[in-house]
């Protein structure tokens, strides 16, 4: 079982049997957004507390296959306490790992994703990175990251509001 | 073949499959997903082959030989389909690009034409998106009435209060058989009870058609749905059965070529049934592929398809129970008598894609999902199942390398 040992690494397991910062926060003053995969029927809920640019407090809840809900598991870690900068910086570079390239499709030129990856330290969520042999996999592994994208797109337009 | 049931010599049917012959990880090809898409065997390839070799041209078009011999390969197959569901009148069955088509034909020609704001539809909890979405954009546009057959705790139709379901609703359109929990519909029952209520009655025939014999006219059907791909014949096309006389009152649903008798800047005349609902070039290869898949299983027989699929799903059950007993949850009818060759199941503490995912490096293919039906999901109470069908080429060494497979899986996420 070489390849499933790459795309569920035990840190993944680990991630999936128990999962960092699930629970609920208050709405308002967080903000709550939620992601389906409607292939596969994932689901990713995400409480997202954003303060003076930074994000101050996550939870998660929903349900889903070991992907998704490790990586969201994993996203949740990461972002927490970060400055929104540097989780949008963090989501760039997973998809970069996921090998997603944005603009692939409006004809440009392939873009270098090794400048999405450098200088972000993704630490665990590297672990992921088997998902990449398995392209029905990814979009399990991306959707906690488009959530957050998400939330952090809708956090900053009220906040301009 | 004897007139009564037989045995399905497997073994001899596999080899006619030349995708089984594959390995996938190193591993024999164990195809579970026949409910999803059925593989062909070589004689639909072969038809195929043969009309683009030979005989390829466009249909009810050209007067030169070749355009001749494909317009009637065309309309044999048409024939052979009509056939097959017990039609007796090939002029009752429209080649659509799928079942989902040829249910959107129904709602956009003749619901359209025929229901009005307040109307009442009938579904069940059982139905396939393909049997909802188009009564739903229905509602939204023509604010008809869905109402909805309830399920009993094995996923079986719970028909107390069908009198009441039933006042007043001018269609039922019901599945034959599940496509997540095996379920077999008694349609004929329903559909007369429908008629004493005054409504028309559609059947998606998915699932049964492929699976057991099926006579539309011992339905009582007005519309029956079904696609080629489920019944070992190519994708790309399907078939609505309808009475002659509905399809003949009914208005055209898409315009261009064929469809039409005559056509002036003022406006034009439709063609006769059944072209009128075929506009533009249909997929000719496909058609006749469709027809090469119906003689196949017709060879073998419906009767030894029910019986075989019968066996092979009472024998996966039982296989599984003693394997995993209370950890596995299967969802559908108890025993095999009342289901197709269709299981879905649950690990208590697995996701259903994962558990796909591991057996596949086993070489076994099922599905994971809703299975587009997502109204019975919720029933359900879950987001996903895995699920594992049967087909004529399955055998109980298939089974068995299910039940090994998902061993597998549970062990690798054992806590």
């Amino acid at each position: 079982m070489s390849g499933l040992q790459d795309l569920y690494r035990e840190i993944i397991l680990d991630h999936y049997r128990a999962p960092r910062n699930r629970g609920e926060l208050p709405v308002p003053p967080a903000h709550l957004v939620e992601g389906f995969n409607p292939l596969c029927g994932d689901e990713v809920v995400l409480y997202l507390e954003v303060e003076d640019g930074v994000v101050t407090d996550v939870k998660t809840a929903g349900q889903g296959c070991s992907i998704s809900q490790a990586s969201t598991s994993m996203m949740s870690a990461a972002v927490k306490g970060k400055p929104v900068d540097d989780a949008r910086a963090l989501i760039r570079a997973f998809k970069a790992l996921m090998s997603i390239h944005e603009s692939k499709l409006e004809g440009a030129e392939e873009t270098d994703l090794s400048a999405d990856l450098e200088g972000v330290r993704l630490g665990d969520l590297e672990a992921l990175q088997g998902v990449v042999k398995f392209p029905v996999r990814i979009k399990c592994a991306t959707l906690a990251w488009n959530v957050l994208q998400q939330g952090l797109d809708e956090t900053a337009a009220e906040s301009e509001a | 073949m004897s007139a009564t049931t037989s045995t399905l010599d497997v073994a001899r049917i596999q080899a006619d499959f030349p995708i089984l012959a594959r390995t996938v990880n190193g591993k024999r090809l164990v195809y579970l997903d026949s409910a999803s898409s059925a593989q062909k065997p070589e004689a639909v390839l072969a038809a195929m082959d043969r009309i683009y070799r030979e005989s390829y041209a466009n249909v009810h078009r050209g007067v030169y030989t070749i355009a001749e011999e494909a317009t009637a390969a065309f309309e044999a197959a048409r024939t052979k389909v009509a056939r097959f569901i017990g039609a007796t009148d090939s002029r009752e069955i429209v080649f659509t690009r799928n079942a989902t088509e040829a249910i959107n034909l129904v709602a956009y020609s003749w619901a359209r034409a025929n229901l009005r704001e307040g109307d009442v539809i009938v579904l069940s909890h059982l139905e396939h998106h393909a049997n909802v979405v188009p009564w739903h954009i229905l509602r939204q546009e023509r604010g008809v009435e869905i109402r909805w057959i309830p399920i009993t705790a094995d996923q079986r139709l719970d028909l107390d209060g069908l009198d009441d379901l039933l006042d007043g609703a001018k269609l039922l359109a019901i599945t034959a058989m599940s496509n997540v929990t095996g379920t077999i519909v008694d349609v004929a029952g329903l559909a007369a009870r429908a008629r004493a209520a005054g409504a028309h009655v559609l059947v998606d025939g998915c699932q049964a058609v492929p699976q057991m014999p099926v006579d539309v006219h011992a339905w009582d059907a007005d519309f029956v749905a079904f696609s080629s791909h489920k019944l070992l014949g190519p994708a790309g096309i399907g078939a609505l059965w309808a009475r002659a006389e509905l399809l003949e009152a009914m208005p055209p649903f898409m315009g261009g070529g064929e469809m039409i008798r005559d056509v002036t800047t003022e406006g034009f005349l439709p063609n006769d049934i059944p072209w009128k609902f075929e506009a533009g070039t249909p997929a000719i290869a496909e058609a006749v592929g469709m027809g090469a898949a119906v003689d196949y299983l017709q060879a073998i027989g419906m009767d030894t398809v029910r019986a075989h699929e019968r066996a092979l799903t009472q024998y996966a059950l039982d296989a599984l129970a003693d394997r995993f007993g209370d950890r596995l949850t299967v969802y559908g009818p108890a025993g095999a008598d009342d289901r197709g060759g269709v299981i879905s199941f649950l690990f208590d503490e697995i996701h259903a894609h994962d558990v796909s995912q591991v057996v596949d490096e086993e070489g076994v293919c099922v599905r994971a999902g809703h299975h587009c039906a997502k109204p019975l999901m919720r029933q359900l109470g879950v987001p996903a199942t895995t699920r594992a069908s049967f087909g004529v080429y399955n055998d109980r060494a298939d089974a068995d390398a299910l039940v090994e497979a998902l061993a597998k899986a549970e062990a690798f996420f054992a806590i």
